[in-house]
């Protein structure tokens, strides 16, 4: 058992602490079997190893801050060992997606235009993760402002699947989900806007929430779709995501739209479902979301998960959602009218990059030049799409017909949850797809997010827990589980359920750096 | 051919032979709530330069916009206030435009679902009758940062080298109160719009709302105006006169532009629909830049902010708490006061009015208070150089004044020096009293003692008295004045006097 | 299909403040057009349905009007391109507004 990487590590080896639950981190950190300040740079060190270079590594990080994580580590440790740990996950590292403002590292949503940009304020959910003791690392890559399904679309380059680096890791929040999947911190922050946290989950096997819109507050989230953004916990246990859903959830006074609701008891709901019994849930099958553009091995898996369901004793049934396949092109008016708002903003004058300030440009030229040199294809397309759908000529036709989509989807789901209390579907029709293959047709790159959109469209809660490989290429899949609105709390106990009934057979939860290994 | 237009204009009377003039006038309030809009930031006026943002105001990435309470409810109050239907279920919506004052990019504003609509304002008029102007809708929305335009001529956005910016008002909450057409006024047309403006400030005012100074750009103005030909019942095409920044400019933009229009439509042109500027200087408007295209601000619904309700409790206790218009006010203080016109008239224009009610609700008599607030008080802040609402005293004090006057304290005179002392900052009025040892002596045996004392000093008086020659008592009395420093109440140092000698 | 053409997708780089290249906006009208067409399937939704704009279960949500703290100034303008005089330096604005 002694450590022969390093000293100072006690009892774990550094492989060993990469390896281990936030929950089992935590209690070992607690009962000071292992320091903070260890664990810590167990990881940093992981990551040194496994993240670089950005041209062939993982490449989860865009920035990463060693020496605060390490003093963060320190006072943590302080805390524990004076008897006072801040939470019950004081001690543990955390990944932050690029996306939420940090005070002490540049925020840039993956984006040129905010290159270098160092936000005056935290966004709530880090402000709540460091008055919880956390350890935050770095910022993790993105698709640019959160636009995609694949971290493509990163100014600075994609992030790469650990079980195989030449295939996407999802996205948006490609770079949380490689982070945790690849040991390189065992807890990460997304936001989900279409699936942004889920798809990425399915994809690498991990575990992705997006909590009911409005139970987690979105303030210092540079905004993609506001209407539609949620954060949420990346993990790879359902009760960790659950632990640290409870760090960042709850009503917050600078986001109005934040509900006033208690958080649904999450961390109780996962544990109570590890006990493996399900008698009594009923759990419905979205029929719409299988057939044509599935995957085999995905819906192989996702049968297996049906059986295991009702091995647990759940009683599963199969509902139809007609108004979900409205859902995809909703989304993609809904999400860029919004979004051709919120990145407004980004127009050189007050913070981040400006171009062309010559002394002859204009003040509009300058603007224009600038998010020209600084916005990506795939954000200049959903702007002007955006643009579009809200012009007064389209705004009817467009804007206006996919917000009585949503009400649509909303009655469904309330139907659905009538007869139901959670359902179930694949995460997303495919497993992870090579880098490259949708980079050019943005309409394939959209179905990534056919089977996730509708609970943003909602509002309610879902999460994706790992089931299994496809029996076809051997890649993660994941098992979608929508509850209703404020009832996030049997997502959980329905995932831990399946979870523990699965088992670890299913897959390894640090998968092998197979890309690495193997000399390609 | 507008230069010659511009040149010269056709009168109103001219004007109103051929057509009726159509307005509609949108004014801009800016409340003076303690913070903004949507963020704590002080609302301040005159700050030093960028003091007074915020990620919120200053639209930073991740920002949301957080709505004050205080804000909404003076936008209920002045739907209130304007006859206005309070709406069941309003919001906010996004207006998108790129504009480097606006940080970002978009106003946050309402759309289809003001707050509150469909009210009117009868608004008085010069020779005393009322003009009822109609109310369409009055909502909330952000102001906009300022820019300073450097290099080029004077300030001047055109030819500048580059702009400077400050957002300290970007975010500060602003009412939009807009009309419905005014139609059917006639060669009145612009005193109406100058009476509107005027009494929709004194509602303002009233309500404690805004400081509702146009000079400080608390209270904008914008100016529609169309002329339509007299036989026929369309519209004619109308033009938006920004700019208008003080009453007198809002009757002298108006009464412009109708001449301009009739100018353009009798030699047979078409009134252009533009955005036009009013220069204090000269009384005329000239056209902004051409817009390109037709704006379009893409509206939506505002997704950061839930919707409003307001329920009819707290509507009607805000309209229970609705202070009286303020010619309402005036009618009745005429009638409870019982002042003539003159009388009246002199309060209100020497901006007393507020001052003399707030003085009789301080427990002071109407003739009392107000005489103390014409007379000398309006010599003392002549002398001084100030108006009467900026002399350095206050109702309660000028009421607590009358009451020792009343009680027998004071004596008039003592009472004036009494107000000199307040004035001159020595405290309340019983402090002054003390402090300058101005009291009327009442103490009966010292004033005997004094006017013993004088009787003795001169004899000869004494015995004229004796002798019934009560007129000599004056003589005495002085006397006593004079030893007891003017503190004394003469009427009843006489008395004393005639009773000694009896 | 949508009928957006090359000139409509030249006026949406415009309006969304866009120099978009001549290269670009080959790439995008076609790719704009293909995703408008698809997107477009929302019309075949009844008129009489009520829109949903917001997922939020609360009305009434304000904030009390008292004062917090504000940004320092130098702190608000380090991040700013240019700076001057405590304002952000801006290149010359063209116009009154739009």
């Amino acid at each position: 058992m002694s450590d022969t990487q390093r000293s100072g590590a006690g009892a774990a080896s550094g492989s060993e602490l990469i390896s281990l639950d936030a929950a089992e981190l935590a209690r070992r950190i607690h009962a000071r079997e292992v320091s903070s300040v260890d664990v810590t740079r167990a990881h940093l060190e992981r990551i040194e190893a496994v993240d670089g270079p950005a041209e062939s590594g993982v490449h989860a990080f865009l920035h990463l801050d060693a020496e605060g994580a390490l003093a963060a580590a320190e006072a943590a440790d302080r805390a524990i060992a004076d008897g006072a740990p801040a939470s019950p996950l004081a001690g543990v590292p955390v990944a932050l997606k690029d996306n939420l403002t940090t005070t002490d590292m540049p925020t840039t949503a993956a984006s040129r235009i905010l290159e270098g940009w160092r936000p005056p304020y935290d966004a709530t959910v880090v402000a709540r993760l460091r008055a919880a003791g956390l350890v935050p690392l770095g910022k993790t890559n993105l698709d640019e402002f959160a636009m995609g399904s694949s971290t493509e679309n990163s100014a600075f380059g994609p992030s790469r699947n650990p079980w195989d680096l030449t295939r996407i890791p999802g996205g948006s929040g490609g770079g949380s989900s490689s982070a945790v999947a690849a040991g390189e911190s065992p807890l990460a922050l997304g936001s989900d806007t279409g699936g942004s946290i889920r798809q990425p989950g399915a994809v690498t096997g991990t575990v992705g929430v997006k909590p009911t819109y409005g139970t987690v507050s979105r303030y210092g989230l540079i905004a993609f779709s506001s209407s539609l953004d949620q954060i949420g916990p990346c993990a790879r246990s359902v009760l960790d995501a659950a632990l640290l859903h409870e760090v960042i959830g709850g009503q917050d006074a600078n986001d109005q739209t934040s509900v006033s609701a208690p958080l649904p008891p999450v961390v109780e709901a996962a544990q109570a479902g590890a006990r493996g019994d399900l008698s009594g849930v009923r759990i419905g099958i979205v029929t719409e979301f299988s057939g044509e553009g599935y995957q085999p091995g995905v819906l192989g898996a996702f049968t297996d998960a049906v059986r295991t369901l009702g091995e647990l004793g759940a009683e599963v049934v199969e509902v139809s959602c007609p108004s979900f396949t409205y859902a995809l092109p909703a989304y993609y008016l809904i999400a860029p009218s919004e979004a051709s708002s919120n990145l407004a903003r980004f127009d050189a004058m007050r913070y981040g990059l400006r171009v062309g300030d010559d002394g002859e440009h204009a003040a509009d030229e300058v603007m224009s030049l600038t998010r020209e040199a600084g916005f990506g294809a795939e954000v200049k397309r959903r702007i002007m799409i955006g643009t579009h759908a809200l012009s007064a000529g389209s705004y009817d036709a467009l804007y206006g017909k996919a917000q009585k989509a949503r009400t649509l989807i909303v009655r469904d789901f309330t139907a659905a949850f009538e007869t139901c209390d959670v359902l179930i579907s694949p995460t997303t029709p495919t497993t992870a797809f090579p880098i490259g293959e949708r980079a050019d047709d943005p309409l394939a790159m959209y179905l990534a997010d056919l089977c996730t959109i509708p609970s943003n469209l909602a509002g309610n809660a879902a999460l994706s827990v790992p089931c299994g490989l496809s029996a076809d290429d051997g890649l993660p899949v994941g098992l979608q589980i929508m509850a209703p609105a404020l009832a996030d709390d049997r997502a959980y106990r329905v995932a831990a359920a399946y979870e523990v009934a699965r088992g670890p057979g299913a897959g390894p939860r640090i998968p092998e750096l197979r890309a690495l290994e193997t000399t390609r | 051919m507008t230069a010659t237009i511009d040149a010269a204009p056709y009168t109103v009377e001219e004007v109103c032979e051929r057509f009726d003039p159509v307005m509609g006038l949108e004014v801009h309030v800016e409340l003076n709530t303690a913070t903004k809009m949507f963020c704590g930031c002080a609302n301040a006026f005159g700050a030093e330069p960028n003091t007074n943002i915020c990620p919120v105001c200053l639209g930073l990435p991740g920002s949301l916009p957080r709505l004050n309470g205080t804000a909404v409810e003076s936008a209920i109050k002045i739907g209130l206030a304007l006859n206005c239907q309070v709406r069941e279920r309003s919001g906010f919506a996004r207006k998108n435009y790129f504009y480097p004052d606006m940080p970002k990019n978009f106003q946050i504003s309402q759309y289809e679902d003001p707050i509150v609509f469909d009210g009117y304002l009868d608004v008085p008029l010069d020779d005393g009758t009322t003009w009822r102007v109609e109310i369409e809708r009055a909502h909330m929305e952000e102001d906009t940062g300022k820019s300073l335009h450097i290099g080029g001529a004077t300030g001047r956005i055109h030819g500048a080298d580059h702009s400077l910016l400050d957002y300290n008002r970007a975010g500060v909450p602003l009412i939009e109160i807009v009309t419905k057409p005014i139609v059917g006024a006639g060669v009145r047309a612009p005193e109406v719009a100058r009476a509107y403006v005027t009494a929709l400030r004194d509602v303002l005012r009233g309500l404690g709302v805004s400081d509702v100074r146009m000079d400080q750009g608390s209270m904008r103005c914008d100016a529609n105006v169309s002329l339509k030909p007299k036989d026929t019942e369309a519209f004619g095409t109308r033009t938006e006169t920004k700019n208008v920044n003080s009453l007198r400019s809002v009757e002298r933009a108006v009464r412009y532009e109708m001449g301009r229009h009739a100018g353009v439509l009798l030699s047979g042109g078409t009134v252009t629909q533009e955005t036009r500027h009013f220069d204090e200087q000269s009384g005329t408007t000239s056209a902004g830049r051409p817009k390109e295209t037709f704006a379009d601000y893409r509206f939506f619904p505002e997704p950061d902010l839930p919707p409003l309700e307001p329920s009819r409790d707290w509507v009607e206790t805000l309209r229970a708490g609705l202070p009286e218009r303020p010619w309402e006010r005036r009618a009745r203080i005429q009638t409870d006061w019982g002042l003539s016109d003159e009388e009246l008239r002199d309060l209100v224009n020497a901006d007393a009015l507020d001052l003399v009610a707030d003085t009789v609700d301080a427990g002071a008599p109407p003739e009392a208070a107000r005489s103390w607030w014409v007379s000398y008080l309006a010599q003392q802040a002549n002398t001084a150089g100030v108006t009467l609402p900026e002399l350095a005293i206050t109702p309660a004090q000028v009421a607590r004044v009358v009451a020792l006057v009343a009680d027998g304290t004071l004596t008039n005179k003592l009472a004036r020096q009494v107000v000199d002392g307040v004035l001159a900052g020595e405290g309340e009025p019983d402090e002054v009293v003390t402090g300058r040892g101005l009291a009327v002596v009442s103490d009966e045996s010292a004033l005997t003692a004094a006017v013993d004392e004088a009787l003795a000093a001169q004899p000869d008086i004494a015995e004229k008295i004796r002798a019934g020659k009560t007129k000599a008592a004056g003589a005495i009395v002085g006397a006593v004045m004079k030893a007891t420093r003017g503190q004394a109440d003469a009427a009843r140092v006489q008395e004393l006097v005639l009773e000694r000698c009896r | 299909m949508s009928d957006i053409t090359r000139d409509d997708v030249a006026h949406l780089a415009r309006l969304a403040r866009l120099a978009v290249s001549d290269a670009e906006l080959d790439m995008f009208s076609g790719q704009i057009d293909a995703i408008v067409d698809t997107v477009s399937r929302v019309g075949e939704i009844p008129d009489d349905v009520p829109p949903t704009a917001q997922v939020v279960p609360q009305t009434n949500v304000l904030r009390p009007d008292t004062e917090e703290p504000c940004l320092r100034r130098d702190v608000a303008l380090a991040e700013a391109p240019a700076a001057e005089e405590g304002r952000f330096r801006v290149p010359r604005i063209l116009g009154e507004e739009l």
